[in-house]
C-alpha cells in the first residue's frame, strides 16, 4: 500500500476484496522483478513516469504550479515533466473552470493525447462545476472526457493533488487502462 | 543592409569546461543548503488555527448530534453543496434532527459560511484537506461519514442540556 492510505487519509471507501487485490498487485510488482509478468513491469514504468498535460484554466493552475515547485515537488513521483504538448502527455490534469466555449478545445486536446491516457479533474469547478451553477459552465468535465480521479477543494492543496496522483498510480498498478 | 557579426567562440568557450564548472558550482552549493521539499505522504503540514478544510458535523461530549436541521447552511451554501432532510423527534424540546445530511465534497468550496451561519455550532471546517476519489458518488459524504470526520467538540456552555 502507498503510505498515503495508511496515514488516515480520507478517500473513497475500499472494500476488503479490492484492498486485498491492490496489495497483491503491489506485492507482485515489488517483489522479484525478474519473475514478474511483463505487464507489471510496464505498469511500474508507466506509474513512475507519468507526463502530465497541465490544462490550467483558472486558479487551480496556481496550486498546480505550486505542486511542481520545490516545496511539494511532483518530481518525487516521477511526474515533473509537465508537457505543454498533448502529443507527449499521458495524464491530463484539468485544473480550473471549463466554460462551454472551452469544451471543444478540451476534448480536442484529450483526443490528441496518445493512448493510454488518464484524466484528473482537479478542484470543484472541473469536477462538478463547483459554485458556477451557470449556463456558461460545463458541470463537470466528465461530460466531455472520461475522468479517473476527482479531487475536492477550491482550489485543492498541493498535497491533495499529490494524493490524487497517488490514486492514479494505484489504479495504474492494478492494470486499469485509462 | 544586413550586418554580419562574427561570433566565433574562444578556445576556452569551445572547451565547455568553464561553463560546466560554473554550473556544477551552483548545483553543489544547493546540495548543502537547507532542504525545502516536504516528503508529503510521510510528512504533513501543520495547519494554523482557522484553516478551512473539509466541513463536518460534530457531536457534543454527550454524544448528541448538535445539528437541528434548521436548513440555514443549506440556504447559505454558495455552490449548494449541502442537502438536508429533516426528521421529527416527537416528545422532545428540540423537535427536529437531520435524518439525512449530505455534503457534495466536489461542489464544496471550503468557504466556511456554513460554520459561520450555524446557530448551534454543529458544523465545523476541519483540518482534513485530502479528499479524492474515482467516482462522483463516492465524494457525496453522508451524515455518518461527516460525523466520523467531525468527531466530538466539547461544548462548555451546554446550552442544549435539555435536548
Amino acid at each position: 500500500m502507498s503510505p498515503a492510505r495508511t496515514a488516515g487519509v480520507i478517500g473513497p471507501p475500499l472494500t476488503p476484496e479490492s484492498e486485498k487485490k491492490i496489495q497483491e498487485a503491489l506485492k507482485s510488482s515489488e517483489e522479484g522483478l525478474f519473475v514478474t509478468r511483463l505487464e507489471d513491469i510496464v505498469n511500474w514504468a508507466r506509474r513512475n513516469s507519468l507526463w502530465p498535460m497541465p490544462l490550467g484554466t483558472a486558479c487551480c493552475a496556481i496550486e498546480l504550479m505550486a505542486t511542481a515547485g520545490p516545496r511539494y515537488d511532483i518530481a518525487r513521483f516521477g511526474a515533473e515533466r509537465l508537457s505543454f504538448s498533448p502529443r507527449q502527455a499521458d495524464l491530463m490534469i484539468v485544473a480550473g473552470t471549463v466554460s462551454k466555449k472551452m469544451a471543444p478545445a478540451l476534448r480536442m486536446i484529450y483526443d490528441q493525447m496518445p493512448e493510454p491516457k488518464w484524466v484528473i479533474a482537479m478542484g470543484a469547478c472541473a469536477s462538478t462545476g463547483g459554485m458556477f451553477r451557470s449556463y456558461s459552465t460545463v458541470q463537470g468535465v466528465d461530460q466531455i472526457v472520461p475522468v479517473d480521479v476527482y479531487i475536492s477543494g477550491c482550489p485543492p492543496r498541493p498535497e491533495a493533488l499529490l494524493y490524487g496522483l497517488l490514486l492514479i498510480q494505484e489504479k495504474l498498478q492494478r492494470g486499469k487502462k485509462g | 543592409m544586413s550586418l554580419v557579426v562574427d561570433r566565433r567562440l574562444s578556445l576556452l568557450d569551445r572547451l565547455y569546461l568553464p561553463g560546466i564548472f560554473r554550473g556544477m558550482r551552483i548545483t553543489l552549493k544547493h546540495l548543502f543548503k537547507r532542504k525545502f521539499t516536504m516528503q508529503y505522504p510521510e510528512q504533513r503540514w501543520t495547519f494554523p488555527d482557522g484553516f478551512r478544510g473539509v466541513p463536518a458535523l460534530v457531536k457534543d461530549q454527550e454524544g448528541r448530534v448538535k445539528c437541528v436541521a434548521c436548513y440555514l447552511c443549506q440556504f447559505v451554501c454558495p455552490p449548494k453543496a449541502i442537502t438536508i432532510v429533516a426528521g421529527e423527534m416527537p416528545g422532545n424540546k428540540v423537535e427536529k434532527f437531520p435524518a439525512e445530511f449530505d455534503i457534495n465534497m466536489l461542489r464544496c468550496i471550503y468557504c466556511g459560511m456554513c460554520e459561520e451561519v450555524c446557530p448551534e455550532q454543529a458544523i465545523f471546517l476541519t483540518g482534513t484537506y485530502e479528499v479524492a476519489g474515482a467516482k462522483r458518488t463516492d465524494l457525496i459524504f453522508n451524515k455518518a461519514r461527516l460525523l466520523e470526520i467531525g468527531g466530538v467538540r466539547t461544548d462548555p456552555i451546554m446550552k442544549w442540556a435539555q435536548k
